[in-house]
């Protein structure tokens, strides 16, 4: 492990600062969970996720005791907000184990400090994602046929639809994160076991690491675990949002009947995992001052990897466009005039602003560095990727192939409430990891440290 | 996109969108009071009005005490009387032949503004749930209309009234007999100077025979007429053209040129049917050899007629008369009219017009609106004359109506006594003059002056609210009496179940001013024909008329009548009074005003309906709202504009410009609505809304445009004031977007090109060819069902719309609903517009459920709720449905609906009886759609299969099928190359919807051929 991990920018920021310590470095990530004082903004910020989550809870009652006409969805427009955000939340949920999963395996170890709050990131959008199929449902009480149980009645899934293999793919995927998650704060949660001070957590963490002792034994099995677990995850990244682009690819709708949705869909969910990961990052760096750990070049390199996607973003964009054109299918230019000009042509323009136009910014490598520059952006992007799933989704449908059948959809309040509910979720979930986990991996910190030193001799 | 301006212009309108949004889900709150109600009424009729007065602490326990003593007892009592020992006599089988499940069909005839139409209606164990049109029947000939077939839902609703009501106290029939036998005493006295009748327009015999007696009795007495939408011109025409009222009737199936002067005979005649069924005979090309007709129109609203015109001149109303003295004059009638002064382009239109009718004496007809004055109706007699049509395309016959009057001048003379104090004693039977009438001679005002006034009605109304009686009428579907058809066929009306409310129907109320109250009406009806009848066995002829559904050889015979000389008209002609009507405000713009019945509610009769309610209108496609309506170019002038609504949008919610009229110094408020093709200058606005008391579905929609009219101006006004008041109205139009957006949906090309080249539309079109696949086509053995539409037949009536609702349980979403794009109609008639805005080509296209071979929406379903059956139906599984939506998002012709809400009423204990029993009533979050009537293609299976047989061609007819009056809809099994819907798709005009996405629809359309005028074509 002695070998300089590749330089894939050829930069020589460090992915740790220099002069920290095993100890140093245990210290400072495990006393934010057992000793520190809980800041202020912690109270704050969670106190407003939980409300969200209120809020949430109260849609979901409201849309389960009374119907799903409270969203707004109607004849075109079957899909509204809710598959709009599934898909948004499953992209987000994307960056976490691709930065576990594929980074381990191509060595890339400026990943270590950044992969423990990118995969609770990632389950946390899985399950906010996962909501939304749920209550999208008419009669969400019987969500259960979507799966392969032995129902006595005989029936089976049709495994024709997309939407079971949704099923499939979403709750693999959330499955496989879940352990890779877990496993991989093992060595952690014993680590917070022995330094706990009170009974409690040293119990609780204790059951947890799943009597972690730390031998050679225990790291042999666990380093093979994780590299089966990375070589596991690694599929599904790439084979998740495919299948949710085939929900979309399958159907013959003018703006879903397309075969560049599974890599574009891909490269998107990519992208806005991303920003979604430096949304939360930079922040947090700063909150709990582990500009140490988490560097200048994690930063940087995130950013080149949204660069890159966003690239593929915008082929698919174009490549939409040129299709539509090319294929001389009057469903399909006028799906794309409609898209551009349209009603809603107002939030293509702004996606393309958003996904293509701001983060060409991110060419400039001085910017690459620069934080706050950085958040602008990846805010940008996220929304942007909302409005294109929006443009996807809605626009598509609005306007198919019969005039007459042609009609104007927008969200209504429980459709807003429900997505404000579940980025509450979302962040009280996260604030709630951040609390009561090590929210950077302990022990893959002192690899880096030990690494460091060697370097240094 | 939000709408605040709404509710603070129109508070009475926002109300409305209340009253329709709540009809199906506020049942429950409501159900409480009218239990107690109901409880009153039966049990403690005289206590009742106790609780509406004030009363001391003693009387409310005594009151207390009784009440909860018979609240037990309630149970045991039945609320309805005991059912009359009455002989009805079903259509096909004996009543002991009764199977549960079976249906069995009794026929009667539907009074559509007093005029009948033959029907048959399905019975199941005793409750009417269907009508179906009769098809011996002059008038239906098998179809029916879409008021006719939403009727069996005002038999049931929940609103009509209940009780006897005297001063808005519950009372007795004993009660209203000794009180109105107090009244006629006095009367005899003055020979019932002051008794007053009024009706609406009355074709039955009996009812006739009955008025007839009471005049004997009370020498004094006098019978006026007033109909919402009846307007009488017909017979003044006819009496200024002959000299005596008489009823025209045509046979459209001779004719080759057709001139509609406003006369909107495809949807607003009594043989509307008829005529629509003649009409598009001649014009289903393959396979007939004589020429297609031609219709020329002149019209100033867009009409369902004129929409289906090949040719149409769009005028003010002012000038239709104009036109027809021009036209009369070129004809060669001789009329001593000047000349006015025609525009070049109406000059040529005109021309070709005459020339074309002149090439075609004898085999032509002009036909008059039922709207336009006496004197267009006079001169088209005249000109039919000229051309040789009478006994030929036109005939004459003597009046339907009896003692055939202009209603506006009974009612006027009526309000004439009224105020005069002269009529004491007034019976209303029927009608709802207090709302209908004009608001200049304020009806209502002398109503609540005279002494003595009784209000026989379906509804407690806003004429029952002013009368010291209300009587609860009896529904059509739980009457004896008798009817006639547009020519004069007597129809006897049986009911099909006791009435369900003790209603009473216009014979035993006219009993008991004649001093009979204990007559029933099946007594009255039976002894008037037993009187009329030359048979030997009058049982016989009797039980023959029942079941027939018409009784033999009473149309009347046409009459040889000859105009007189039309230099005679005009002297008789009175102006229009509509230069009274000058407005005081002269710096507004003033236009012309048509008023029209509502293409479904009519006059604001079937308010309460909300089958009708919700159904589309054919040009405007709005629901649950009137508007006013105008061209292009006059909206233009006022400033008005369209917001397509964020919400449901161009499938929903359109934001109109509020304007307000003012005609008279009268004024109200209603939202400005653009229609292509409508005259310039000039609006048209429909009647029926703004109903204050229809029920809960009825009350307070749109605006009450009564309030506008006159007695002089009731059907057209000049001079009225129109402004835009920047407030701006949600309007729910199911299909705003008129443009095909140049794909391929409807296919129309003329009658010269399909005589060229048949397959011309083919060719036209680029016809892909099946995409190649891998795998063999699924073999279907046995039966394939199929149907072919023809969209040259289809005249866009809604017919099929209401027909498939009634069949399929349907439920009505309220007009917040269709606001966001939910209505669940499963068959929709799709309407575009070609060519220039003010004049331009209008296509139907009625789409229901494809039921394509390659189904989307099956492959995507992820719980396999919608399969395919052996036969090739597109199946739902409505209990496997989760709700994800997915095939209505991959079903290219949108036909899926789904049910974002409980729509279904499961609660109103009314509604129970009116479901069709084979038919699932779908809950909540669950997908539907057209299903081809599998429940009837199912009874014919089996049907066949005990027989050891196949189906036999046109043994099944779909609901949409059965009630279309031109016959677009055919359905049967493809796989039988000799079955109609075989043959018609095997025609060259046939082809599929959307065919190149491969989706193999069953459904498939013939295409739209018109049949131009070159000379006005090519011009």
């Amino acid at each position: 492990m002695a070998s300089k991990p590749p330089d894939i920018s050829g930069d020589t920021l460090p992915v740790i600062e220099p002069g920290h310590t095993f100890a140093s470095l245990t210290d400072k990530i495990s006393s934010i969970v057992l000793t520190g004082r809980t800041p202020l903004f912690w109270y704050i910020t969670f106190g407003v996720g939980f409300i969200l989550v209120l809020v949430l809870l109260f849609c979901i009652t409201a849309v389960v005791a009374v119907g799903v006409g409270l969203f707004g969805v109607m004849i075109p427009v079957a899909w509204g907000f809710a598959i709009v955000n599934f898909v948004w939340w499953i992209g987000i949920g994307h960056a976490g184990t691709l930065i576990s999963a594929i980074l381990l395996l191509l060595r890339q170890k400026w990943r270590q400090s950044i992969n423990r709050f990118a995969e609770a990131m990632t389950l946390f959008a899985v399950a906010c994602a996962g909501i939304f199929p749920l209550i999208h449902l008419g009669r969400p009480w019987f969500f259960y046929w979507l799966f392969p149980y032995p129902s006595t009645m005989g029936v089976q899934p049709q495994f024709r639809s997309p939407l079971v293999w949704d099923v499939f793919a979403v709750s693999t995927y959330f499955t496989v994160s879940l352990l890779f998650w877990f496993l991989g704060l093992i060595p952690d949660l014993a680590t917070l076991r022995d330094r706990a001070t009170r009974r409690m957590p040293r119990f609780i963490y204790g059951m947890l690491a799943m009597g972690w002792r730390g031998s050679a034994i225990h790291w042999h099995r666990y380093e093979m675990a994780y590299l089966l677990l990375a070589g596991l995850a690694t599929p599904l990244v790439v084979s998740v949002h495919t299948v949710v682009s085939f929900d979309f690819a399958v159907a013959l709708v003018p703006g879903w009947h397309s075969t560049i949705f599974p890599p574009y869909f891909v490269a998107g969910a990519i992208y806005s995992g991303f920003a979604m990961v430096l949304t939360i990052a930079i922040p947090l760096r700063r909150l709990y001052g582990l500009e140490d750990f988490i560097t200048l070049r994690h930063l940087k390199n995130m950013a080149i990897v949204m660069l890159a996607t966003g690239m593929i973003v915008a082929y698919g964009y174009l490549m939409e466009t040129f299709m539509a054109w090319y294929s001389g299918d009057i469903f399909e230019k006028y799906m794309m005039m409609n898209r551009m000009f349209g009603p809603y042509g107002w939030m293509y323009w702004i996606l393309i602003l958003f996904n293509i136009l701001i983060p060409q910014a991110l060419w400039i490598r001085r910017l690459q560095t620069k934080p706050w520059v950085l958040f602008l952006i990846a805010i940008a992007v996220n929304i942007g990727m909302w409005l294109e799933r929006y443009v996807i989704v809605v626009v598509s449908l609005h306007r198919d192939f019969m005039p007459s059948a042609w009609g104007m959809y927008s969200g209504t309040v429980f459709d807003y409430g429900v997505f404000v509910g579940t980025i509450g979720l979302f962040v009280a979930l996260l604030f709630l990891f951040i609390r009561l986990l090590p929210m950077i991996s302990i022990f893959e910190m002192r690899e880096l440290v030990h690494e460091e030193e060697a370097r240094g001799e | 996109m939000s709408n605040g301006t709404e509710s603070a212009s129109l508070p009475e309108a926002a109300q409305s969108t209340a009253g329709g949004r709540e009809y199906w889900r506020s049942l429950e709150e409501f159900a409480g009071t009218e239990t107690f109600k109901e409880l009153m009424d039966n049990h403690l009729p005289r206590h009742a009005a106790a609780w509406t007065s004030a009363m001391d602490r003693r009387d409310f326990l005594k009151l207390m005490g009784a009440s909860l003593a018979l609240a037990g007892v309630s149970g045991c009592l039945s609320p309805a009387p005991a059912p009359p020992d009455e002989k009805i006599v079903p259509y096909v089988n004996q009543p002991e032949e009764i199977v549960p499940g079976k249906p069995l069909y009794f026929a009667t005839a539907i009074p559509s503004e007093g005029y009948g139409r033959g029907v048959l209606v399905e019975s199941h164990m005793g409750r009417p749930t269907k009508v179906e049109g009769n098809p011996q029947h002059p008038a239906s000939l098998g179809a029916t209309d879409a008021i006719t077939q939403a009727s069996v839902l005002g038999l049931y609703d929940p609103d009509r009234s209940r009780v006897i009501s005297n001063a808005g106290r519950v009372a007795t029939w004993d009660a209203f007999f000794s009180a109105l036998n107090a009244e006629l005493e006095s009367q005899r006295v003055s020979q019932g100077a002051g008794l007053r009748i009024l009706t609406e327009t009355v074709t039955s015999p009996t009812l006739a025979a009955q008025l007839q007696e009471i005049l004997r009795i009370f020498p004094k007495a006098k019978w006026h007429q007033f109909d919402g939408v009846g307007g009488d011109y017909v017979h003044q025409g006819a009496r200024m053209a002959f000299g005596q009222p008489l009823e025209t009737v045509y046979r459209l199936e001779e004719a080759d040129v057709i001139i509609s002067l406003d006369a909107d005979f495809l949807l607003r005649s009594p043989a509307s049917l008829r005529y629509a069924r003649e009409f598009i005979n001649r014009r289903r090309v393959p396979g007939t050899s004589s020429e297609a007709n031609r219709l020329y129109m002149i019209e100033s609203t867009f009409s369902l007629t004129g929409s289906n015109a090949d040719h149409r001149l769009a005028v003010s109303p002012s000038a239709i008369p104009q036109l027809a003295k021009t036209l009369a004059a070129r004809l060669g009638v001789p009329i001593s009219a000047e000349q006015p002064t025609i525009s070049p382009a109406n000059e040529k239109w005109l021309g070709a017009l005459v020339k074309d009718l002149q090439a075609h004496r004898g085999r032509s007809a002009i036909i008059p609106g039922e709207y336009q004055p006496a004197i267009v109706h006079a001169l088209a007699h005249a000109m039919n004359d000229a051309l040789g049509n009478i006994g030929k395309t036109v005939f004459y016959t003597d009046p339907v109506a009896v003692n055939a009057t202009n209603h506006a001048e009974s009612l006027r003379e009526l309000v004439r006594d009224l105020e005069e104090n002269a009529a004491q004693v007034l019976i209303m039977l029927g009608g709802n003059p207090a709302y209908t009438a004009p608001a200049d001679i304020d009806f209502a005002g002398h109503l609540v002056t005279s002494n003595f006034n009784v209000h026989l009605s379906l509804y407690e109304d806003e004429t029952s609210a002013l009368c010291h009686w209300h009587i609860p009428q009896a529904h059509y579907l739980e009457s004896w009496s008798d009817v006639r058809a547009y020519d004069g066929t007597v129809t006897i009306m049986q009911p099909l179940i006791a009435p369900l409310y003790g209603g009473r129907t216009a014979h035993e109320i006219l009993a008991a001013v004649a001093g009979q109250a204990e007559r029933s009406s099946y007594e009255i009806v039976r002894n008037y024909w037993r009187g009329q009848s030359q048979a030997k066995n009058f049982d016989a002829a009797w039980r023959t008329a029942l079941h027939d559904g018409f009784i033999a050889g009473t149309a009347f015979s046409s009459r040889n009548v000859k105009p007189k000389p039309a230099s005679g008209f005009d002297a008789s002609e009175p102006e229009r009074a509509n230069s009274a009507a000058a407005v005081k405000a002269q710096n507004q713009p003033l236009l012309e005003v048509i008023y029209r019945p509502d293409p479904a509610i009519l006059d604001g009769r079937f308010a309460n309906n909300g089958w009708l309610q919700e159904l589309p209108k054919p040009l405007t496609k709005l629901t649950w709202d009137n508007a006013v309506l105008m061209s292009p170019a006059t909206a233009a002038k006022l400033g008005l504009t369209y917001q397509v609504g964020g919400t449901g949008g161009e499938h929903g919610t359109i934001y109109a410009d509020v304007v307000e009229l003012e005609y008279d110094g009268r004024r109200t408020r209603g939202p400005g609505w653009i229609v292509p093709g409508h005259a310039d200058d000039c609006v048209t606005i429909h009647l029926g809304y703004g109903r204050r008391r229809a029920g809960r579905v009825g009350t307070n929609l749109g605006f009450n445009a009564n309030a506008l009219r006159t007695l002089d101006t009731l059907w057209h006004g000049t001079a009225i004031a129109i402004r835009k008041t920047g407030a701006q109205y949600a309007l729910a139009c199911t299909q705003f977007h008129h443009l095909m957006e140049g794909r391929d949906l409807v296919r129309a090309g003329t009658i010269d090109e399909y005589h060229k080249n048949p397959k011309f539309l083919m060719e036209r079109k680029s016809e892909k060819e099946a995409p190649a696949t891998l795998y063999p086509g699924y073999k279907y053995d046995g039966y394939a069902w199929g149907m072919s539409i023809d969209v040259n037949a289809c005249i866009g009536c809604n017919a099929c719309v209401a027909a498939c609702h009634a069949e399929n349980n349907g439920p009505v979403v309220g007009k917040k609903e269709v606001l966001r794009g939910r209505e669940m109609h499963w068959i929709r008639v799709d309407r575009y517009h070609r060519g220039e805005p003010s004049n331009p080509e209008t296509y139907y296209q009625p789409v229901p459920c494809m039921q394509c071979e390659n189904a989307p929406c099956e492959l995507v379903c992820p719980v396999g709720a919608t399969t395919h059956s052996q036969d090739g139906l597109n199946d739902m599984v409505y209990n496997r449905c989760v709700g994800t939506r997915y095939c209505s998002n991959n079903c290219p012709y949108k036909v899926r609906r789904f049910n974002f809400f409980l729509y279904s009423d499961f609660k109103t204990e009314s509604l129970k009886p009116l479901r069709n029993p084979d038919v699932t009533v779908r809950s909540r979050g669950v997908m539907e759609k057209c299903t081809y009537c599998v429940q009837r293609i199912n009874q014919a299976k089996i049907a066949a299969e005990k027989d050891d047989r196949a189906v036999h061609d046109g043994e099944i007819e779909t609901a949409c099928q059965q009630a279309c009056p031109t016959r677009a809809i055919i359905f049967g099994d493809i796989n039988d190359p000799q079955s109609r819907v075989s043959q018609v798709k095997a025609q060259p005009l046939s082809y599929g919807l959307l065919t190149e996405l491969n989706t193999r629809p069953r459904t498939t359309y013939q295409a739209k051929l018109r049949n131009p005028n070159p000379e006005i074509e090519n011009g």
